[in-house]
């Protein structure tokens, strides 16, 4: 079962990792990714590209399912504008077995970080910033050639 | 044929708009090509698309190189390097 969404309304973790248990799953993997408030961030605005985003993100969850097998494959991202410690993005895994679900949740967060179209801009004290991409994101999403 | 030609992040705010519809010019042959002539029309254009290396772009939903052949898209889209997760 693969799902993915992009929604401007806050992420129920709870619900998310409900929807991915079952369907003869032994192991769920998850990863949350939040807004940190660093260098005085106040708030976290989320720009994506309707159709183009949500295409992106089932590409790399169908690449996951049949990479590792998995029962099910899930990735929510939050667009608009959200506050530090709200979660931005959930990734979640099912297998019948830890590594996969885990080594697969990995893969699905390194990839969506370079692969899909999403960009940040930070409101911070005296203005407003667009967020550069980190070289380490490519690094890490670079690792899982084959 | 029209094409749609979508901004988006700090491309968009350069640019002033989020879309425009182009017919496109014949002798346009990759994507570097249609980025050119948009930069030729000076002002925002050419502050969104004068480092190169910061540009991405995706044909028909499809990421691409900015050399890459233009082709007879219905939609480009033309963006910074993504920062998502």
């Amino acid at each position: 079962m693969i799902a993915v969404a992009v929604d401007a309304r806050p992420i129920d973790i709870g619900a998310e990792h409900a929807a991915i248990a079952g369907g003869g799953a032994g192991g769920v993997a998850t990863f949350t990714g939040l807004v940190r408030a660093d260098d005085g961030v106040v708030a976290l605005e989320l720009e994506h590209y309707p159709g183009g985003t949500e295409a992106a993100l089932r590409a790399l969850a169908e690449e996951a399912v049949a990479r590792w097998s998995l029962t099910a494959a899930r990735i929510t991202h939050r667009v608009g504008r959200m506050l530090p410690g709200e979660a931005v993005v959930f990734v979640g895994t099912a297998a019948r077995h830890r590594a996969a679900a885990l080594e697969a949740c990995a893969y699905l967060i390194d990839r969506l970080k370079t692969d899909a179209p999403f960009w940040k801009k930070e409101t911070l004290a005296g203005g407003e910033r667009w967020v550069d991409p980190r070289g380490s994101d490519d690094a890490a999403a670079a690792r899982w050639e084959p | 044929m029209a094409t749609e030609i979508l901004y988006f992040a700090w491309v968009r705010e350069r640019i002033g708009m989020a879309s425009e519809t182009i017919a496109l010019p014949d002798g346009l042959t990759t994507v570097g090509d249609l980025v050119s002539w948009l930069a030729a029309r000076g002002g925002g254009y050419a502050a969104a698309f004068e480092d190169r290396s910061r540009l991405r772009a995706a044909i028909d939903q499809r990421f691409v190189t900015l050399d890459a052949p233009l082709g007879r898209p219905r939609e480009v889209a033309l963006f910074p390097p993504v920062t998502g997760g």
